[in-house]
């Protein structure tokens, strides 16, 4: 069988603010069709991995590489920068994210939200935009609210919007930056529902979540992050009942009582 | 009817160029505007300083003076330089400052400053969220600001933005000091000639208010036009 390279690699990731080393050296690699959760507690710097993958943070050191092209850096007064703002611009649009907030754009309304980057980044034609994005809308159970404001919605409904945007930009990788942290309990679900399905079709996810069971249920592989680096990695069923680590073990055992 | 002795279409017309100078202004004034909101809350310390200069002195000098410095200062200022060159280069320039000219560049550089506070509280109230989607979702720096900062500032910037061109267009009226025939300046030539100060004061009055009428009702359909999308009562949604 042929060797599979991986779509997402990073490797050897760090960065520094101002005198706070956050991430202290991160590789690992996510193939086609894996979904990667990064777990841990708060201010391991598990978001600011996610951050740094999309370039919403530059690492201080390190690469971060999409189907084998490295985003290149300069330096620039001791500080790094992208050589190549198009290059970002177009990594970018590859790596469709999902935020905590969920960041809809709240002056235009679903359908819109949907079709701006498909239609201004990626150059689509609008009326093919549209069909797309009515196709993913009904994907997400939103088609009947295509016209509504994000304002206008549930938390859930949002973010299942948020999705649908990120999903008519055809990424090659979907990160998820804690999608269900800032709803209702309620509304969780939902939103797992649709994310579970996208794992079932085979889409390269990567996701910082707090939802143990599902990360336990959909992921492939599990990292948990302790301080700016991994400190254990692998097989989900492994690290949620027989972690090596003691402090995955604490963690864990944390997050059943 | 009213009886203008002849007066009317004179004025009329001095209406049309305080419409002119205002418009221009107004126009000036936003592009400043948005330059000095973009210079303050720049990472440049130079930007910031230049922009906190240039705020603060327009603050701080009565728009009459600006109005005189700018139209013969800078009369002085760039024929002292054309001198200079015509010295050194035995060419014959001369400049004459242009009173339309400098009139829609004072109060555009006045109202300016007072933009780029409306614009840098406006560009504050924008959730950083909105722009990080934006950046996030490929959108290159003019993009962000064309589809979503600009939209949301608006929002934002409108009420400021209503108030500023309020005062500013009542700011034209200094234009007469400089020789331009506004309608104020028309208004006080007829009324000199005639003795019957009412007679033109009042319909220059009423001018006034008509306009500021129509610019109201322009404000509200933008208001309208940039609040899509936020819920009636709870600005920041």
């Amino acid at each position: 069988m042929e060797v599979q390279s991986p779509q997402l690699s990073v490797s050897n990731i760090h960065k520094t603010f101002g005198d706070n080393e956050v991430l202290k050296g991160i590789s690992f690699d996510a193939m086609s069709g894996e979904v990667i959760t990064l777990i841990g507690s708060s201010g391991s710097g598990k978001s600011t991995l996610l951050r740094c993958i999309n370039l919403l943070e530059i690492p201080t050191q390190g690469e971060v590489i999409l189907r084998g092209e490295p985003v290149r850096f300069r330096m620039v007064r001791g500080e790094r920068v992208p050589t190549s703002p198009q290059q970002v611009q177009n990594f970018r649009s590859r790596l469709a994210m999902v935020f905590q907030g969920f960041n809809l754009w709240s002056h235009m309304t679903v359908l819109e939200n949907v079709i701006e980057a498909p239609v201004h980044v990626l150059g689509q034609p609008k009326k093919q935009a549209i069909e797309k994005a009515e196709a993913l809308l009904d994907k997400v159970g939103l088609l009947q609210r295509k016209n509504y404001y994000p304002n206008h919605l549930s938390g859930g409904q949002q973010q299942r919007a948020a999705i649908a945007r990120a999903l008519a930009m055809d990424p090659e990788v979907l990160l998820f930056d804690e999608p269900t942290s800032a709803l209702d309990p309620e509304l969780v679900n939902e939103v797992l529902r649709v994310m579970r399905g996208l794992a079932e079709e085979g889409r390269t996810m990567i996701l910082v979540t707090h939802e143990m069971d599902f990360a336990r249920d959909v992921s492939n592989k599990v990292l948990f992050l302790h301080q700016g680096k991994i400190e254990e990695q692998g097989d989900p069923g492994k690290i949620f009942t027989n972690p090596d680590s003691e402090r995955v073990r604490q963690f864990m055992a944390a997050q059943n009582r | 009817m009213l009886d203008l002795h002849g007066y009317g279409p004179s004025i009329l017309g001095g209406a049309w160029l305080t419409i002119q100078v205002a418009l221009l202004s107004l126009l000036l004034a936003v592009v400043l505007g948005l330059a000095g909101a973009l210079a303050k809350l720049s990472h440049n310390a130079w930007l910031r300083g230049i922009a906190t200069f240039y705020t603060t002195v327009i603050r701080g000098v009565p728009d009459m003076v600006l109005m005189l410095l700018i139209f013969f200062g800078a009369q002085i200022l760039a024929n002292d330089l054309a001198g200079w060159i015509n010295r050194n280069f035995g060419t014959r320039l001369y400049f004459d400052i242009n009173a339309f000219v400098a009139g829609v560049a004072t109060i555009g550089f006045i109202f300016g400053a007072y933009m780029a506070e409306t614009f840098r509280g406006a560009y504050m109230s924008v959730p950083k969220g909105q722009l990080e989607a934006a950046v996030a979702y490929g959108m290159n720096g003019w993009q962000v600001f064309r589809r979503v900062l600009f939209p949301q500032m608006m929002r934002f910037a409108l009420p400021g933005i209503g108030n500023n061109w309020a005062v500013l267009l009542k700011t034209t009226a200094l234009v007469s000091v400089i020789g331009l025939a506004d309608m104020v300046r028309l208004a006080k030539e007829a009324s000199g000639a005639v003795h019957e100060p009412f007679k033109f004061f009042i319909p220059v009055a009423a001018i006034y208010l008509l306009i500021t009428f129509v610019s109201e009702l322009v404000i509200r359909y933008l208001t309208r036009k940039y609040s899509s999308g936020v819920v009636r009562g709870s600005q920041h949604g």
